[in-house]
């Protein structure tokens, strides 16, 4: 009786794997803090330090919000720049990695894989590349972003190309239409208003990534950010923060909204 | 055949509305052009592109492993290694803040829309700004990058675990509530089995990016490969710069290979 009933009891799965990962992801952790000399007392010992810095930035020096307009403006510029190039170029990227265009794995597989590329280059680091070739200014920023949204636009935009409703094409090609006449009138109405989605998207990131550009000389309000920190001008750099804080909450909240409206 | 037949009906459009969306485009592309002016391009700009490709394509293999210890390797191992404590820092502090911020967890709307917009907020906050203020408490190096990213993988990680939360089947909890659970078994018995599949491949996915985002904090003295390659860049140490590129390249890559592949393997 007490064997039936055990034998109905199925065995709990082994708990060795769960234990095996446990001990990885503690040991990766350990090596992780030794490697970065991470310590919670230096914490402890650092933050007095830092609730110093926090007192020194508040309150925020209103007076400065004149100064750095200009430059807030500019980094807004920037990225509507970069983002509408970046916009521009990914669509004939995007066509060419969409396997169901081109039929051809040679051409596909190449342009993806220079998608994959250019999206691990982080932003900032393409920034110090083009400042580099072409010297201190919004140019150098614009470049960077441009590639970045390429990246990201490129692969959004070329999955929902692969996902789209085969049929209108099907019917298309049946009465003889061209590869131009396919993609103008079965493919762009499908994914149009995915694209632009993505595309204010990509804006919203690409407004925060032009703030910090400025750190390594590309444009913007970022070189604010090294002008009053390496002054020791606490208040100021908070300022620069509350105001790139408010633009981005705005301009998100009206990208949110558009894109709501649209899909 | 009469005309009625023949007409095709047009379909409606908001033409006031579209003509209007188009101009408001166009004033922002006029404003935005008008301000940049035309770009200055320095006569050396091709002279350096070529160098930097000329350095892309015959990386410094050298600097690979040196024996001093200021080597790629070493500098991609820090990188990972503020990646993964960054990551996990965010992971442990984003839960109750998911909690707080999930609708069907906090009680009333206005609780929880504090929640998101705390969120929101440190969502915005640049890392690279918080690494430039923990620089200033705890001294330049891989602990200020560590805490950084710590702090501001919050605002996205909490924002998705709240979700997933949101998302979860209440059931389970109901069903617990019913037999006499106290609250806390029904978080550890019926929340949590739902909810941590999503959270494990959430962090993953915010781990991808974290190292992406280490990469760049030696930039400003946060610790990692940034710090090499601004020094590659600034004395114009092309071959440096190439093979520092590379193996973020090909860092990046497998990482995002290993973590799709677990995140498959979660969910």
């Amino acid at each position: 009786m007490i064997q039936a009933q055990k034998k109905g009891v199925p065995q709990p799965p082994s708990k060795i794997k769960g234990y095996l990962t446990a001990i990885l992801v503690l040991l990766l952790l350990w090596g992780s803090s030794v490697n970065t000399e991470s310590s919670l007392s230096e914490f402890i010992i650092g933050f007095p330090n830092m609730l110093d810095l926090l007192t020194q930035m508040i309150p925020p020096n209103w007076s400065y919000f004149d100064k750095i307009t200009g430059a807030m403006l500019e980094t807004i510029r920037m990225a509507v720049i970069g983002t509408t190039f970046g916009a521009i170029i990914s669509i004939p990227v995007a066509l060419f990695s969409a396997s169901n265009i081109v039929q051809n794995s040679w051409i596909f597989y190449p342009a993806r894989f220079i998608l994959n590329l250019i999206r691990t280059v982080p932003d900032l680091l393409l920034a110090s590349i083009f400042v580099a070739i072409f010297g201190l200014g919004a140019l150098p920023g614009i470049l960077a972003l441009t590639v970045f949204s390429i990246g990201l636009i490129a692969k959004l935009t070329y999955e929902s190309i692969e996902s789209i409703d085969p049929g209108p094409l099907e019917a298309m090609i049946s009465v003889g239409a061209n590869k131009i006449q396919l993609i103008v009138f079965g493919i762009i109405p499908q994914i149009q208003a995915h694209f632009i989605s993505y595309v204010l998207y990509t804006f919203e990131i690409n407004v925060r990534a032009a703030a910090v550009l400025g750190l390594v000389g590309a444009g913007g309000i970022g070189l604010f950010y090294n002008k009053t920190l390496g002054f020791l001008e606490y208040d100021k750099a908070s300022s620069i923060i509350v105001y790139t804080l408010v633009v981005v909450l705005i301009i998100d909240y009206i990208s949110t909204k558009l894109r709501e409206k649209l899909l | 055949m009469n005309t009625a037949t023949r007409k095709i009906p047009r379909r409606k459009k908001n033409r006031i509305g579209l003509w209007s969306v188009y101009l408001v485009l166009a004033l922002i592309y006029i404003w935005a052009f008008a301000g940049m002016g035309v770009p200055e391009i320095k006569p050396t700009a091709g002279q350096i592109s070529k160098a930097i490709f000329n350095g892309l394509f015959h990386p410094d293999w050298s600097f690979v492993s040196e024996p001093g210890g200021e080597d790629l390797l070493h500098g991609l191992l820090d990188t990972l290694a503020i990646a993964v404590l960054g990551t996990f820092i965010s992971a442990l502090l984003c839960i109750p803040f998911s909690f707080w911020a999930a609708r069907n967890m906090s009680k009333g709307h206005t609780l929880s829309g504090t929640g998101k917009f705390s969120l929101s907020f440190i969502r915005t906050f640049p890392e690279l700004v918080m690494a430039i203020m923990f620089i200033k408490a705890v001294g330049p190096g891989s602990f200020a990058g560590v805490l950084a990213l710590g702090l501001h993988s919050i605002g996205m990680l909490g924002k998705l675990f709240s979700e997933e939360i949101e998302n979860m089947d209440l059931g389970p909890a109901e069903a617990l509530l019913a037999t006499g659970a106290n609250r806390f078994q029904i978080l550890w018995f019926a929340v949590l089995p739902q909810v941590i599949p999503g959270f494990l491949s959430y962090t993953l996915y915010r781990f991808e990016i974290n190292v992406r985002s280490a990469t760049i904090l030696g930039v400003i003295g946060a610790g990692g490969i940034g710090t090499p390659l601004i020094f590659a860049l600034t004395s114009r140490n092309w071959n440096r710069v190439g093979i520092i590129l590379l193996g973020i390249i090909v860092m990046v890559t497998l990482i995002d290979l290993i973590s799709g592949y677990l995140r498959k393997k979660i969910i």
